[in-house]
């Protein structure tokens, strides 16, 4: 007898089921990295503990955690409030460069002074990622040009004018000719707590997870985007300017990601500089993919992500694991992540090939 | 001889739903069985647990005497069990013919292809069909397409052929084509089951009909031992149907013309030409005949209007700023309630809301009221009966006709102006149909002017003043239907008469 397997949909999972399915491909992930592991001569279960000792065993461990989350939120709230009305914004990486460059800029040649100064240099991050986006917005509203092109196509355009600053016209006159912009002055810096690297940026990010899911699930605007996601026909049939709203949500959300170009710059970097973002952008569409509609859902994916990064690092201390184990590692995660929410979704079911006619 | 299909103490529940409670029934071979319940009462999940698209939670199939268990349509389907579902899987971009291919799979099609030609132009013309392999999917009437869906059917042999609401969607003359068919599938020993709200086509056509009320099979009766009268009590049950009464003769005042208004289709064709009418105050003024889709489209702004003009209280508001506004104070209950009715991923509370969120009622500032939004929507539940589920649950999830409730709900709660309504009781069980009649009653006499758009003559003939016929998207006359015949009506929209 053959074996034949066939996918079929599944009932809506329960939340438990949800949850369930997330925590077992984790450890399905987990075992399979462990050949990987093993094929490198490190003992899986000790490395397994290490990244866990590392991650969230000491204060200054689940410092660097959040750290890594902070972006991570910030960003994958952005991409997600997107999501919600069915709009993908692929182009959150390059709006955390532009938001990086708006608030670098006014850091370095506004000359303003304590109070002020984090402020406007806020509000210049929240205002170049958002006019970054809107872009992709207006193509789309005005001219159905897929946003999803144009989002990704921009991410190379903005980084490339992020480099040319740093390269060129922004670079540190002291800087022994590093591609490095000069060191924001203290004001242009987000406090710091614990005497660790752990900035105002993450509580940041969280207050921009309560406002969006305010923005969301309690406002007029949330309604229309949901309305609009879920049906656009329906919403414009009852009054609601379907283009217009395409066009400010893709723009919120570049705004959103500008956000977390300002918290690392202000917060983390204290300048600007290359490769200020190793994916975060990316890294944002699966985490909010997976969190589905749910802000709370964002922060714990990307909390789950900082222990997954930063444990990650460790392994190359510890075991002289080429950078590229640890990418390997984190792909596999998401792979097995992303595999579980298929799961959630559908099931398979096992055919005997002789049994029906 | 054990019965062909046999159920027994089915019982399927979603999260806060009990969808099905206990329902056990059986299907003769060679018969019609009708389902009948009210709006909500779980047929359409009865057959979906019976096809394997839902399993049961408890309970159990047998066929042919022998237990069996469906995992997913594809089983049942296998057996000789096929649906025809309320909304067609079809590809509108294909031929009738390419639609039909797909849902044979397992044929090997390369080498095949013309002799499948012959066998589905075969039983075309044994069942009398009228329909075109070659045309796309897309030019056909709504009706052609169930006749795709049902052949498809037929090529794979079923046994038992499960058909959900066919008629709501078809007009009368389609109707009864459909009934033809039937009948021929009857005779050549083929079970069909049978579900619809309109009496009249329970009557004709059932040889027992079972009655399922809320969840529960209550009785199954055989040809001859129900009429009308019986089914409606058992089916109501306790439920008190609402009474109402037609307004006064109405003011002579005109709230609505249309002077010369031509529309044309997508396909370039004219639905609408050289039409007008005058609608006056507190009126309910029938359509019957072709085009009063077009209609509808042109007056609430969902079409171009090609010439003519629109005049609201004497204003042109055919192409000014003004007809936007004016539009917005047109209730419309729209034809397609999927594509455009309800936005199926919110909540029936937010879906009640869904034209008049900005009202100042169900918002502080920019922030929803969710206690005014939720005392809306048990309001509306209330007047409506809707049966609901656990609040927040997407509105999908509602059956169908709950999910026209929610529609009629919403488009009647602002008290307009016009209301321009498609079909309204389409899919509505009796009470509710009622219900819903009774509401365009009350309206009227309180200054509310009514269009009303339905294939049903015994609707229009019940509650209109004036019934206006088109014809080939012109005004024939107009019908008074305390005067006229169905007959007269009849002819009028055909063409061959005008009054
Ligand atoms: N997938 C689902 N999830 C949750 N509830 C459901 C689901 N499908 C159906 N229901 C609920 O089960 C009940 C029965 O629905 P069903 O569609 O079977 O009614 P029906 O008899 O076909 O009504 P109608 O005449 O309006 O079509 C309804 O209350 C509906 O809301
Ligand atoms: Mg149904």
């Amino acid at each position: 007898m053959s074996l034949a397997f066939r996918v079929e949909k599944r009932d809506q999972g329960s939340a438990l089921f949800r949850s369930l399915t997330i925590i077992a491909s984790v450890l399905v992930a987990l075992f399979v990295a462990g050949f990987l592991l093993l094929a490198a001569g490190v003992n899986p279960a000790a490395a397994y503990l290490e990244i866990l000792r590392e991650a969230l065993g000491s204060t200054y461990g689940i410092s660097e955690t959040l750290v890594k989350a902070t972006p991570l939120i910030i960003t994958g709230l952005a991409v997600s409030v997107a999501f919600r009305m069915q709009i993908w914004n692929i182009g959150a990486e390059g709006q955390i460069y532009m938001g990086a460059c708006g608030a670098t800029g006014v850091a370095l040649f506004s000359g303003l002074e304590a109070p002020l100064m984090l402020p406007a240099m806020f509000a210049a991050a929240f205002l170049a990622g958002g006019l970054w986006a809107s872009v992709a917005g207006l193509l789309r509203a005005r001219w159905q040009v897929n946003e999803v092109i144009v989002t990704l196509l921009m991410n190379y355009i903005a980084i490339l004018l992020a480099d040319y600053l740093i390269y060129g016209p922004w670079k540190n006159p002291d800087g022994y000719n590093f591609p490095l912009t000069a060191q924001f002055v203290d004001a242009a810096r987000l406090s710091e707590y614990f005497n660790t690297r752990l900035h105002s940026g993450f509580f940041l990010a969280l207050f921009c997870a309560l406002a969006v899911y305010l923005l969301m699930e309690r406002t007029i605007w949330g309604y229309q985007i949901k309305a609009i996601g879920s049906n656009p026909a329906a919403a414009r049939y009852a009054g609601m300017k379907t283009g217009l709203a395409i066009f400010l949500v893709l723009a919120l959300s570049g705004a959103i990601a500008g956000i977390a170009g300002f918290s690392e710059v202000a917060g983390l970097q204290h300048r600007l500089q290359h490769g200020l973002s190793p994916g975060y952008g990316y890294t944002a569409i699966i985490i909010a993919w997976l969190a589905r509609r749910s802000a709370l859902g964002v922060i714990i994916v990307s909390l789950l992500m900082g222990v997954l990064l930063v444990g990650g690092d460790s392994l190359q201390l510890s075991w002289q694991l080429p950078v590229a184990f640890a990418y390997a590692f984190q792909g596999l995660i998401l792979f097995f992540l992303l595999a579980g929410d298929f799961f959630i979704n559908f099931r398979l079911r096992r055919v005997k090939e002789d049994a029906d006619a | 001889m054990p019965d062909l299909l046999q159920l027994t103490h089915i019982r399927k529940t979603f999260p806060g739903v009990i969808a099905l409670d206990d329902v056990s029934f059986s299907i003769r071979a060679g018969e019609i069985h009708t389902l009948l319940g009210e709006n909500g009462a779980g047929k359409s999940t009865l057959m979906n647990v019976l096809t394997g698209f839902y399993a049961p939670d408890s309970g159990g199939l047998q066929l042919d005497g022998q237990p069996v268990r469906f995992a997913s349509p594809r089983d049942s389907l296998a057996l000789g069990i096929g649906m025809v579902h309320q909304h067609f899987m079809l590809v509108p971009a294909h031929s009738v013919l390419e639609n039909i291919m797909i849902a044979l799979q397992g044929v090997p099609l390369l080498f095949s292809r013309r002799q499948q030609r012959a066998r589905i132009e075969q039983t075309i013309e044994e069942f009398g069909l009228d329909l075109d392999l070659n045309a796309p999917v897309w030019k056909l009437s709504i009706g052609a397409q169930q006749w795709i869906e049902l052949i498809k059917l037929l090529l794979r042999d079923c046994r038992l052929l499960i058909l959900d609401e066919p008629t709501a969607v078809l007009t009368p003359q389609e109707a009864a084509k459909l009934f033809q068919v039937l009948l021929r599938l009857k005779q050549q020993g083929k079970c069909i089951i049978f579900i619809s709200h309109k009496m009249r086509e329970v009557m004709e056509i059932s040889d027992r009909v079972t009655i399922l009320k809320k969840g529960r099979s209550v009785t199954t009766l055989e040809k001859g031992e129900f009429d009308q009268k019986k089914l409606a009590g058992l089916m109501i049950g306790g439920d008190r149907i609402p009474e109402w009464q037609k307004s006064l003769p109405f003011s002579e005042e005109i709230v609505l013309e249309i002077e010369n208004l031509s529309v044309r289709n997508d396909r370039g064709l004219a639905d609408l030409d050289n039409f007008s009418l005058r609608l006056q105050k507190g009126e309910i003024l029938g359509i019957a005949g072709n085009g009063q889709k077009a209609l509808a489209e042109a007056l609430t702004g969902l079409t171009r209007v090609e010439s003519g003009r629109v005049l609201a209280a004497g204003e042109d508001i055919t192409r000014s700023c003004a007809r936007s506004s004016y539009i917005a104070g047109i209730a419309h209950i729209p034809e397609d309630r999927k594509a455009i009715g309800i936005v199926p991923d919110l909540s029936l509370d937010e879906n009640l809301i869904l034209k008049n969120f900005r009202a100042k009622c169900f918002r502080n500032g920019v922030f929803q009221s969710r206690s005014a939004i939720r005392d809306n929507a048990e309001e509306k539940i209330g007047q409506f009966a809707i049966k609901a589920g656990p609040p927040g649950s997407p509105v999908r999830l509602l059956s169908g006709g709950n999910i026209q409730k929610v529609i009629i709900a919403r488009e009647l709660s602002e008290q307009p102006a016009v209301l321009v309504a498609l079909y309204p009781t389409r899919g509505l069980d009796i009470g509710s149909a009622e219900y819903v009649h009774k509401v365009i009653a009350d309206g009227a006499s309180n200054g509310m002017s009514t269009i009303l758009i339905s294939e049903d003559l015994d609707e229009l003939y019940k509650i209109c003043d004036r019934i206006a016929v088109i014809f080939r998207g012109r005004l024939i006359g107009y019908a008074d239907p305390t005067s006229s015949s169905r007959a007269e009506i009849g002819l009028m929209m055909s063409g061959e008469v005008s009054a």
